[in-house]
């Protein structure tokens, strides 16, 4: 294993939210250029990881560590994450009146760029950027003056998610059941979107719910996650096996390898 | 993050210093003697002193208002200093012999007062507690025929103007505030703008308070005769005290036919400290007359400071096809109340108003908008619209929203939209995930929320009141 593009490794990582424990000792490992597939049951945990990943205040680490790119993940304010090439797109975008996309995608723009070092964009010269950027998810450019996320659609709001993205250009981008709320047209273009901005030196987790995703978006590693532990890990022909079976049997098995442990 | 919120608007008051310099203080209290005094070191005509002991008179009769959703102690009347003014060295003649510790109190205020260094396109009368102790770019407006000078002058040197104007809009009689202040204002500014003349360049009078326990009694007059425009702008500070100080003025303005009046207002008046001790108890009558036809009176504030607010800047649509507009954005924090917001009063036919107000609330504040829109009898076909909006930041502060609706016309049209708003935990978190710290980001929403009062106002006033309710939120995140 080459420790050099290893870019996130979770060791035993437990957390709990009001009180009440979800994760119950994570352990997984993303290098460069990989996408991995996280999925199970509801209420398994899937989406806790991805918001402890990007440190929402609710949620509370009790046990482990999380190392991105050799630093200490959990001591990081959800800004600082960002700016060191954490993203989330959310599974329930958070709509901000008022607030024009295109100056809000500016100003994240160029506070990435600040931290980076980057040149930041005046209004024109962003207005040019975005427009490329936004043609990725064939997104209308009247999305750009209207309000972030205010009035959109499901599906609008997840399209706006992946422009984030492309605007952003994270290391380690987790999309928190991206699929979820899309028709099979809407699908493929956010997938279309997401493939055109994997590169050999970033990392996705896609966490989802159902197998469809994944004909588009075609995975490293699948992990089957439950009662907040990684109880199985396989290649993407795990995900069809689990469309087929379910989840039951490989809980099953997971008990059945610690009881006899 | 809550607790985060709850501190994000603790902010030091910048303004808050006092200027070392002698000034003529005559002794606390109120009575027929210590108006005459106050007429007497103006210089004033008869009929002036006879206008302010007309309104003591009725004054003495009135109750204090309770109505406005504001909680404070009684105001001791007779524990008030109604006049201070900086003694002069001499009579001025020119911006080079103003006292130099004045020029630097402006100087640091922003507000410099040496024409070759002052804001560029904007001429501005100072105030410094009771009287006026400059006007810029006086010369230069005189030779279109605009009169820009403080109030004491006006009474001198165009005292039939002055005569014929003043109490038309609100008469010495309006309120018990407005009666105070007929009876004991010390100066203002003011305009006049005569017939089909534009001003060249906003006219801008700067309100400082000073002397601890005075109160500000200030009367501004702006007159726009048939096709003339002005625009003009109020800015105002004070030091901090522990003690509460009174500001009650009174601003009328005046159209005629086809005249055009902007008003804007960045009020940053000492607001108290976190506990609500000390700040300006500012208790302002303002209206503008919409006297001829197509006239249109535009009022704008932003309303950040003070500890008590109660103003509701308002117009009298008299002339047929006359225009009113309210721009409003409140923004209370701490301990501030605000009760604040306009009445657009139809006469005349085909009359127009709209009304933009936005509250942000913050801290354990109190901030309510009250508005009124009333459409005469004879106000064939006029219309209103009405937009108020309130944030929340935080959960220990109020907002609330009195709006009054009385038409007596049924071919008036009047709308009324409401929205109450919150900024969240969920939504700073959406900025922090994207790279946005939570400063920009209230910032931000703040600004969103604001536009289109913030449109309104004059370049140089945008920027200040961006840069005012930006400072207003900044300090002890994270």
């Amino acid at each position: 294993m080459n420790n050099k593009n290893i870019l996130l490794e979770v060791r035993n990582l437990s957390a709990e939210v009001a009180g009440i424990e979800i994760l119950k000792g994570i352990n997984l490992v993303v290098k460069a250029g990989e996408v991995h597939a996280l999925m199970g049951p509801n209420g398994s945990g899937k989406s806790t990881f991805a918001k402890v990943l990007a440190g929402h205040i609710d949620y509370t680490v009790t046990g482990g560590e999380v190392l991105y790119q050799g630093k200490n993940l959990l001591e990081m304010a959800p800004e600082e994450r960002s700016r060191a090439g954490v993203f989330l797109a959310f599974q329930y975008p958070i709509e901000i009146p008022g607030v024009s996309n295109s100056a809000f995608l500016r100003l994240a723009y160029n506070t990435m760029q600040a931290a980076r070092g980057g040149e930041e964009l005046d209004p024109l010269e962003f207005d040019d950027f975005i427009r490329e950027k936004i043609k990725l998810v064939e997104m209308d450019p009247s999305f750009l003056d209207r309000s972030v996320n205010e009035g959109f659609s499901g599906g609008e709001k997840k399209r706006n998610e992946i422009v984030q993205m492309a605007v952003l250009e994270p290391k380690l981008a987790v999309l928190d059941e991206t699929d979820s709320g899309l028709d099979i047209d809407a699908l493929k273009v956010v997938a279309n979107g997401v493939n055109h901005l994997t590169r050999p030196d970033n990392a996705i987790i896609l966490v989802t719910h159902y197998q469809r995703l994944l004909n588009y978006i075609v995975p490293d590693y699948v992990h089957v996650i439950e009662g907040g532990q990684i109880v199985k890990t396989g290649g993407k022909e795990l995900a069809l096996e689990l469309e087929t079976r379910g989840y039951d049997w490989v809980r099953a098995e997971f008990d059945a390898a610690r009881a006899a442990a | 993050m809550s607790a985060m919120l709850e501190t994000l608007v603790n902010q030091p008051y910048k303004h808050g210093f006092v200027t070392p310099i002698e000034e003529d203080v005559i002794p606390k209290g109120l009575s027929e003697d210590v108006i005459r005094v106050i007429s007497k070191k103006k210089n004033e005509p008869e009929w002036m002193l006879e206008f302010r002991l007309n309104a003591y008179r009725h004054w003495l009769t009135m109750q204090e208002p309770c109505w406005a959703n504001v909680r404070y102690p009684k105001i001791d009347f007779q524990e008030i200093i109604y006049y201070a003014a900086p003694k002069p060295k001499k009579k001025l003649s020119s911006m080079d012999e103003v006292d130099p510790e004045l020029l630097r109190t402006f100087e640091k205020l922003g507000v410099p007062l040496h024409e070759q260094k002052a804001l560029a396109g904007v001429a501005v009368d100072v105030v410094f507690d009771s009287v006026s102790v400059a006007t810029t770019y006086k010369k230069k407006l005189a030779e279109l025929g605009i009169v820009f000078c403080s109030f004491s002058e006006a009474v001198q040197e165009h005292p039939e103007l002055v005569k014929k104007y003043l109490g038309s809009v609100v008469p010495p009689t309006d309120n018990f505030f407005a009666s105070l202040n007929s009876a004991v204002f010390t100066d203002g500014s003011f305009c006049f703008i005569p017939k089909g003349t534009k001003c060249p360049m906003d006219l801008s009078t700067y309100f400082r308070i000073n002397t601890q326990d005075s109160g500000q009694f200030e009367r501004t007059l702006i007159i726009a005769e048939e096709g003339a425009s002005v625009s003009y702008l109020e800015g105002c500070t004070a030091p901090k005290f522990d003690t509460n100080q009174l500001h009650a003025a009174v601003v009328e303005l005046i159209a005629l036919d086809n005249a055009e009046i902007k008003y804007s207002t960045v009020q940053n008046w000492y607001a108290g400290d976190e506990n609500g001790v000390g700040g300006i108890y500012n208790f302002v009558t303002k209206r503008g007359l919409c006297k001829g036809i197509n006239s249109k009176i535009s009022w704008t504030q932003v309303e950040t400071g003070s500890a008590i607010t109660w103003k509701y800047p308002s117009c009298v649509l008299l002339g047929d096809h006359s225009i009113g507009e309210f721009y409003s954005v409140a923004l209370t924090n701490h301990m501030q109340q605000a009760d604040t917001g306009t009445k657009m009063t139809h006469i005349g036919k085909n009359t127009r108003s709209r009304i933009i107000s936005k509250g942000i609330s913050a801290g354990r504040s109190n901030n309510s908008y009250r508005g009124q829109v009333k459409i005469g009898p004879r106000a064939q076909y006029a219309r209103n619209y009405s937009q108020c909006d309130s944030m929340l930041l935080g959960s220990s502060c109020r907002a609330n929203t009195f709006p009054y609706i009385d038409v007596q016309n049924n071919t008036g049209k009047v709308e009324h939209e409401a929205s109450t708003s919150k900024i969240g935990e969920d939504q700073l978190f959406y900025f922090a995930q994207r790279g946005i710290g939570a400063e920009a980001a209230v910032s931000m929403i703040i600004n969103g929320f604001c536009k289109d009062v913030f449109n309104q106002l004059p370049m140089e006033f945008a920027v200040e009141a961006t840069k005012l309710l930006g400072l207003k939120l900044e300090g002890s995140v994270g």
